[in-house]
């Protein structure tokens, strides 16, 4: 081989920043949505490499259930800090009181709920470009999703009818109130993912990695148990969310493979306890990722119903 | 940038054909048996079969991703997906069929290195094969195969086979690409897929993934000739690092050649003349880097340079014009009508743009332009143009150069994408007037 040569990260990596680079060229108010996960943890690393030594040039949004990880929400704001970026949070508790959204009876977990809180922050901001982590091998309604995906007024995806998207001259244009997402990493593999992660020594949320936890079985997954009700005389935000005296309680071994929020995350069992060991627990996996996500086991058109109506 | 230990290629390629003809059964059995399909895939696809297909798995269901298609039982969009081996990793792009899709597959096909067009051994080539071939000749794909399938149903004729491939090699002379493979296969049975099949013992070549995984694809990248779209102006703000004050950064990804620290280079259209002072990079600077590289390069001057010109080398120069010959592909239900202005995007620029005239139109029956040039150009169709934007480009022909010969152009208003365009090349390169001129 040259040396006049790019290896697959080195490729996914130069699409990627160049992705960037046209969000930051073309849009008046684009953000980066940051949860602290796994994705877009790659996503601020290639904006810094993208945008340095100048400032990353977009603010960062994130979009909270109220059933976050503790560990995920520490490590998100001191990212957000160290980078010298703005974080902009806006929660489902808060679009309850504004009466954006309201609380599905009989329903326990927020992930719906997230939609209205996203359309409501694009609208507050006037954001009219959002880069999100997602991956086109996640599932297969993303496997569909172009770089550029232009969604309508109402925040819409019209999987039927996307916009042609040929060589890398993506289309930029969207009029006022529409809105752009953006995926940089749609190219990427879970596999790739990691291995940027080691290449980079990028720091990770601690519960990716093997650590001990008290977990019990739902609907064919570990879900970890919550925190402990907070006697402060405000609604337990777990209700239902608590194991019942059915469900078996396993006290585990476990990481997370993907993160969503306490509710719809399945722990699996795992001893791995550096990037390393990750990477070859990926190598040797059966089951997908997703696998381990309560809201997409819905039904097969689980994903695409959300993103229709304006879901990442 | 730092190398891995064991760098692994990456193969783009796409799947085409005509409706039916078993692009997502071929793709489907080429996860399956590279074991890239998961225990969860499966039993959700296990689940659906039970449903809808009488217990038959359909592995079509795998990447046919949208409730409209798995309905039909169509491809309407382009699926990626993804799977590795030890030799190489690999993006699929599974392109739709019908002749009402062509810009989804257009879409596909334009990042592949590899198309593969499938061909139903009963049907033989019919015109979406011509189509299709002509698409990835047009869209310049450097190496395609034929995979002649449901050669089940032929009973392994060898004869069928020579048969389908003296048709393809009939018209492929008036095409443009160079590395034709031919294979036999049944992508139901998997047969000289991943492994080689006991039915084809006339058949000497390799297996359609053993092809995939040793295809040289190198030299896919053009290194001739320094083209660096500039994409966006890195000025730190307010910089808290002194060293920093001055830097004034032009970001952009590496479009053709090579670039060098104290390299002469022309900025584009102005002329005017500077060298490369630093190539930066977040990870520290490097003395060169290379087409598709993203990254920064500092001049020794500080001269006006924004998003929309181009940096280059001052030899192998590129075209400077405002008028263009061009091939597009129309990819809109509203027909393409001469004087009709629209957006054209082009490397990092956008301008407005007027189709002046329509020279021709492809028939897909011959392959050759129709006798009369068309009043307009209808979905799907593609054909010759001239056109005229409101700005100089610096272009190179797409035959030369798939990134800066390359366009599209949008509708006003709609902001619809409505042509995939390649430019010819230029009648008359970039001429520098005072050769020993600088700043
Ligand atoms: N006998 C036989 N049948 C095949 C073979 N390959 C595909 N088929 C069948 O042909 C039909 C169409 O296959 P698909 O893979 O859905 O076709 P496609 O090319 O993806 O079609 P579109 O997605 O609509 O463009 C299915 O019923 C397959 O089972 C083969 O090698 N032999």
């Amino acid at each position: 081989m040259s040396s006049y040569h790019l290896d697959h990260l080195q490729y996914l990596e130069t699409e990627a920043i160049h992705v960037l680079r046209e969000v930051a060229a073309s849009f008046e108010r684009p953000a980066i949505l940051f949860s602290g996960g796994k994705d877009s943890i790659c996503i601020l690393r290639l904006a810094e490499k993208a945008f340095r030594p100048s400032e990353i040039p977009m603010p960062f949004l994130n979009v909270e259930t109220g059933h976050e990880f503790p560990e995920l929400i520490d490590f998100r704001d001191r990212r957000a800090k160290e980078l010298g970026a703005k974080l902009i949070v806006r929660t489902v508790d808060d679009a309850f009181a504004k009466g954006l959204a309201t609380p599905t009876p009989g329903q326990v977990s927020r992930n719906q709920l997230q939609i209205p809180v996203l359309l409501g922050a694009i609208e507050e901001f006037r954001f009219d470009c959002c880069i999100g982590g997602a991956r086109r091998d996640e599932e297969k309604a993303r496997a569909k999703e172009r770089f550029f995906s232009f969604r309508d007024a109402f925040g819409q995806w019209d999987p039927k009818n996307q916009r042609p998207e040929i060589w890398n001259l993506y289309n930029a244009r969207v009029n006022p109130g529409e809105n752009m997402r953006v995926f940089p990493l749609s190219n990427w593999t879970e596999m790739d993912v990691w291995e940027y992660i080691q290449r980079e020594k990028l720091e990770v949320p601690t519960i990716y990695f093997s650590h001990t936890r008290e977990c019990f079985r739902r609907g064919g997954q570990w879900l970890p148990v919550p925190p402990p009700h907070a006697t402060n005389g405000q609604p337990d935000v777990y209700a239902g969310a608590r194991p019942t005296a059915k469900e078996p309680l396993k006290t585990m071994v476990c990481r997370v493979r993907t993160i969503a929020d306490m509710i719809s995350t399945g722990m699996i069992d795992s001893p791995a306890s550096t990037v390393d060991d990750i990477i070859r627990e990926v190598a040797a996996a059966r089951i997908t990722e997703r696998g381990t996500r309560a809201d997409d086991k819905a039904s097969e058109a689980a994903m695409e119903d959300r993103k229709k109506a304006g879901y990442f | 940038m730092p190398h891995s230990q064991h760098p692994i290629e990456l193969l783009r390629f796409n799947t085409c054909g005509s409706v039916d003809d078993g692009k997502s059964t071929l793709i489907g059995r080429l996860l399956y048996d590279s074991k890239s399909i998961m225990e969860d895939q499966m039993e959700a696809l296990e689940r659906s079969a039970d449903i809808t297909g009488g217990g038959q798995v359909n592995l079509a269901n795998l990447t046919d991703g949208l409730r409209a298609e798995r309905e039909q039982g169509i491809t309407i969009d382009v699926a990626y997906r993804y799977f590795a081996t030890p030799r190489r990793k690999f993006i699929v792009a599974d392109t739709p069929g019908h002749v009402q899709y062509t810009r989804n597959m257009v879409t596909g096909a334009s990042t592949a290195n590899l198309s593969i067009v499938l061909v139903d051994a009963r049907l033989g080539v019919i015109e979406q094969s011509r189509r299709h071939t002509y698409i990835a000749s047009l869209l310049r794909i450097p190496h395609l195969i034929v995979a002649i399938n449901k050669m089940d149903l032929m009973d392994w004729s060898e004869a069928r086979f020579t048969e389908i491939r003296h048709q393809f090699e009939s018209f492929l002379p008036r095409l443009d690409i160079k590395d034709v493979k031919f294979i036999p296969i049944s992508a139901l049975n998997g047969d000289n897929v991943v492994e080689r099949s006991g039915h084809t013992p006339w058949y000497e070549g390799p297996t359609l993934l053993g092809h995939l995984e040793s295809v040289h694809i190198a030299s896919d990248w053009n290194l001739q000739g320094l083209r660096f779209p500039v994409q966006w102006v890195n000025r730190p703000n307010n910089p808290t690092d002194k060293t920093l004050h001055d830097f004034r950064g032009l970001s952009g990804q590496i479009s053709g050649g090579i670039v060098k620290v104290g390299q002469k280079i022309l900025v584009l259209p102005s002329g005017q003349r500077s060298t490369v002072k630093e190539i930066w990079t977040c990870d520290g600077a490097v003395p060169e880097a290379f087409c598709p590289q993203s990254v920064t390069l500092q001049l020794e001057h500080a001269i006006d340079c924004s998003r929309g010109d181009m940096i280059a080398g001052t030899e192998e120069l590129p075209g400077v014009a405002s008028e263009f010959e061009a091939h597009v592909v129309w990819m809109h239900q509203r027909p393409l009508v001469p004087g009709k202005k629209y957006f054209l995007k082009h490397t990092a620029n956008n301008c407005r743009a007027v189709v002046t005239a329509l020279e021709s139109k492809v028939s897909f029956d011959t392959l050759e332009n129709e006798t009369e040039p068309p009043a307009q150009l209808a979905l799907n169709d593609i054909g010759r143009i001239r056109l005229k934007t409101a700005k100089p480009l610096i272009f190179d022909g797409y035959r030369t150069n798939r990134l800066t010969g390359s366009f599209i152009l949008t509708e006003e208003g709609t902001n619809h994408t409505v042509a995939a365009g390649m430019l010819e090349g230029p009648s008359e390169l970039y001429k520098p007037e005072y050769t020993d001129f600088a700043i």
